[in-house]
């Protein structure tokens, strides 16, 4: 593996009858990435459940509270590497009940895999994973069609799947869908071809994963740069060095750029782009600089620098958002809570809970109580100004966690209208 | 479909520039927003790493928190002298506590001097916290090395007595990371989660950083016991019928002398050990931690008591 290799999150998302899991195992499997050691203690475990071949499912079994019980509890991380990228796995439990944990691994992944069993078709559950795909904005979507062997590896009923989930799909802000006609347990098109399926002509999943085109997954042309750090060495040799440390979210942006500091409003030139490794002429997305500007300004974390001449975001006390509660204690519309958004972190409350969005069928309630793995639409108004963009232009400035004063705990998570 | 080709586009980042721009933007999170930070540090490679990360995240200013070190006395000597020799050449504060303080103090109860001492280093790790009101310590633990650290967040919240409970984790969402905690309690940071074993090496290859010698090959002399390879020292004697050898080995991983085991090898430059590391079909801790291979469940089980 090279240095100049890409780094691709992707998630899956499936029930456990689905394969989810024996697919993971299969694409660390034929892609060599378990080791002697790991696949030894699997095998053991197989034995002792009575199992005639190694269940690769147990791979991604992490805690003994989760191997005792055999269930997947959380959202577990998993690393592998081709010759062409790097991934991580973020594997998330397809239970009903932990739509929070799929939004969470969502919201970091450039790519979704949904599993689908082939005697099963489209599912209420494929329809939620796709819906809480399109509303965490993964750039990517693959729609695996799974258990291809149990329907005779039938072109048609892939088709007839395919033509049903593309349906369904186009309700939804989803850009790339991608579908594959797999055998997990075979271990046809995951990462070899196999010879069942000669009539697919399109990639295997991991030819996939290591050619999807990812440089667009975050917006390129409006510079963001949200100030996390003001860097004031006070030494002698930089007495008078006065640097803006972040990491750009969005854009580019060069030496003597014109900027605009907001929420004051104020603008000035960037002097230099200072960074461990020498000055830089030129930064772009997702790389953490720091700035130095032409004149003094009053800069403080939770600032946000953008140019002059890009899209404005917006600087308000309040926007509209969906927003799923990831918290056993229901929202209390009379409470205060907080909103870190960016680097900034406010007072809130929810002045208006518009509706839920019932994630099986889409339809939407008015006036609902918000309760755990709810999506609902709301208004806020935060203390204090944001400087902010909708969540569809820019997922890091328009996305924020609420957390609760009280326990400290993130309570929910929002994507801004 | 689009697809890349051979060539990335000019603002493409790589692998190890992503990963290395996440850990400067989690450390710049916990200097701006935690009271009193702390960085563990304890001369092995991955936290040479996060030493890095931090000049990356802070220079030209100082590091705006203390080095800490949890000493079990029983660490090779030669990366105690590159504990000693990174925190002097960066002139930054190094704060060393040890297990004997605690063993002194009666907080930890020594039976068998040949045993790891590993275990007990939660105990002066939270003693430590307390002396000094850390509110946040950042450790250098990746999510490849075991099935719990896998579960595991990157800003992992822990209660008054230390212990992280993997059930009733904060849900950490896109990087926007939760770092508040009330009096009393403090989070551990993970800066290099997302790293494996394989980018830590190219990563100590790009930037040429200096780590202790124990990690290139050389001679030493083990014993073979229990299927690990175990180096004689001080602490660990060959047992009657059992052969001293001369083997040519290197360390994957460095904790006390008395629970790990080095890989035969004779990878003495980092290109050689990336070579090595790309081909090898054994994990990291699995090849070389003893302390881990007493139950499936045993980092979990520590991970609860309050260890990293």
């Amino acid at each position: 593996m090279s240095n100049t290799t890409q780094l691709l999150r992707f998630i899956t998302a499936g029930s456990v009858d689905d394969g989810k899991s024996t697919l993971i195992g299969r694409l660390l499997h034929d892609s060599k990435s378990i080791f002697e050691d790991q696949f030894s203690a699997i095998s053991k475990t197989s034995e002792k459940r009575g199992m005639a071949a190694v269940d690769l499912s147990l791979l991604t079994d992490g805690l003994q509270a989760e191997r005792e019980q055999g269930i997947t509890i959380d959202v577990a991380y998993r690393y592998f590497a081709t010759p062409k990228r790097k991934f991580i796995i973020g594997d998330t439990p397809g239970h009903e009940q932990y739509t929070r944990n799929m939004v969470t691994a969502a919201s970091t992944a450039n790519l979704v895999v949904i599993l689908i069993d082939a005697r099963k078709g489209v599912l209420t559950q494929t329809r939620r994973h796709t819906y809480l795909a399109s509303l965490v904005g993964v750039p990517h979507v693959v729609l695996a069609v799974n258990k291809m062997d149990m329907v005779d590896y039938s072109q048609a009923r892939f088709d007839e799947i395919v033509a049903e989930y593309k349906a369904f799909a186009a309700q939804l802000n989803l850009h790339d869908v991608h579908c594959i006609p797999l055998s997990a347990l075979n271990g046809d098109m995951v990462v070899d071809r196999g010879e069942s399926l000669d009539w697919y002509k399109g990639p295997a999943l991991l030819e996939l994963l290591e050619r999807i085109e990812i440089d667009h997954d975050v917006n390129t042309s409006d510079f963001r740069f949200p100030v996390q750090w003001v860097c004031r060495p006070q030494s002698e040799e930089h007495h008078d060095f006065r640097g803006f440390a972040g990491r750009i979210e969005a854009g580019e942006v060069s030496v003597g750029d014109e900027v605009t500091i907001l929420p004051s409003g104020r603008t000035t030139k960037v002097k230099e782009i200072v960074t461990y490794d020498g000055n830089l002429q030129t930064a772009f997305a997702p790389q953490s600089v720091t700035i130095t500007l032409a004149d003094e300004i009053d800069i403080s974390r939770g600032d946000m620098i953008v140019k002059t001449d890009h899209l404005p975001p917006k600087v308000e006390k309040g926007f509209d958002a969906m927003m799923c509660w990831l918290s056993e204690s229901p929202l209390d519309k009379n409470r205060k809570y907080l909103v870190k958004h960016t680097t900034r972190t406010a007072k809130c409350l929810f002045s208006s809970i518009d509706y839920r969005v019932d994630v099986n069928t889409l339809e939407k309630h008015a006036n609902p109580t918000v309760n755990m793995n709810d999506i609902v639409r709301v208004a806020i108004k935060v203390q204090q100004p944001l400087v902010f963009d909708s969540y569809e232009i820019d997922r890091a400035t328009g996305s924020f966690i609420v957390i609760d004063e009280a326990t400290n705990n993130t309570v929910a998570a929002g994507m801004i209208a | 479909m689009k697809l890349v080709e051979k060539n990335m586009s000019a603002h493409t980042l790589s692998h190890l520039d992503t990963l290395e721009s996440e850990s400067i933007h989690i450390m710049r999170e916990v200097a701006a927003e935690c009271k009193n930070p702390a960085l563990l540090f304890s001369g092995g490679k991955d936290s040479i790493v996060m030493l890095r990360l931090a000049e990356k995240a802070f220079r030209p200013a100082k590091f705006p928190f203390p080095l800490v070190h949890i000493d079990t006395e029983h660490n090779f000597p030669e990366v105690i002298a590159c504990r000693d020799k990174l925190a002097a050449d960066l002139g930054e504060r190094l704060i060393v506590r040890s297990l004997e303080d605690s063993i002194k103090r009666g907080s930890i109860v020594i039976k068998d001097e040949s045993k790891p001492r590993n275990p007990f280093q939660s105990v002066t790790l939270l003693e430590t916290i307390a002396e000094f009101g850390f509110d946040a310590c950042m450790g250098g633990a990746r999510r490849d090395e075991e099935k719990a650290r896998a579960k595991e967040r990157i800003f992992s919240f822990r209660d008054e007595f230390g212990q992280w409970d993997p059930k009733n984790q904060r849900p950490e969402l896109w990087d926007t990371y939760n770092t508040r905690v009330h009096a009393g309690e403090n989070i551990r940071v993970f800066p290099i989660s997302n790293w494996t074993e394989m980018d830590i090496w190219q990563y100590i290859g790009r930037e040429k950083l200096f780590i202790p010698s124990i990690y290139y090959a050389h001679e030493r002399e083990v014993i073979r016991r229990g299927g690990n390879v175990i180096p004689v020292s001080h602490l660990v004697q060959p047992k009657p019928g059992e052969k001293v050898e001369v083997v040519s080995v290197r360390f994957r991983t460095v904790g006390d002398m008395t629970c790990t085991a080095p890989v035969e090898s004779t990878a003495s430059t980092v290109e050689e050990i990336i070579e090595e590391t790309a081909a090898t079909r054994i994990t990291e801790r699995g090849a070389t931690r003893m302390d881990d291979q007493t139950s499936d469940a045993s980092m979990e089980l520590r991970k609860k008591e309050g260890y990293f």
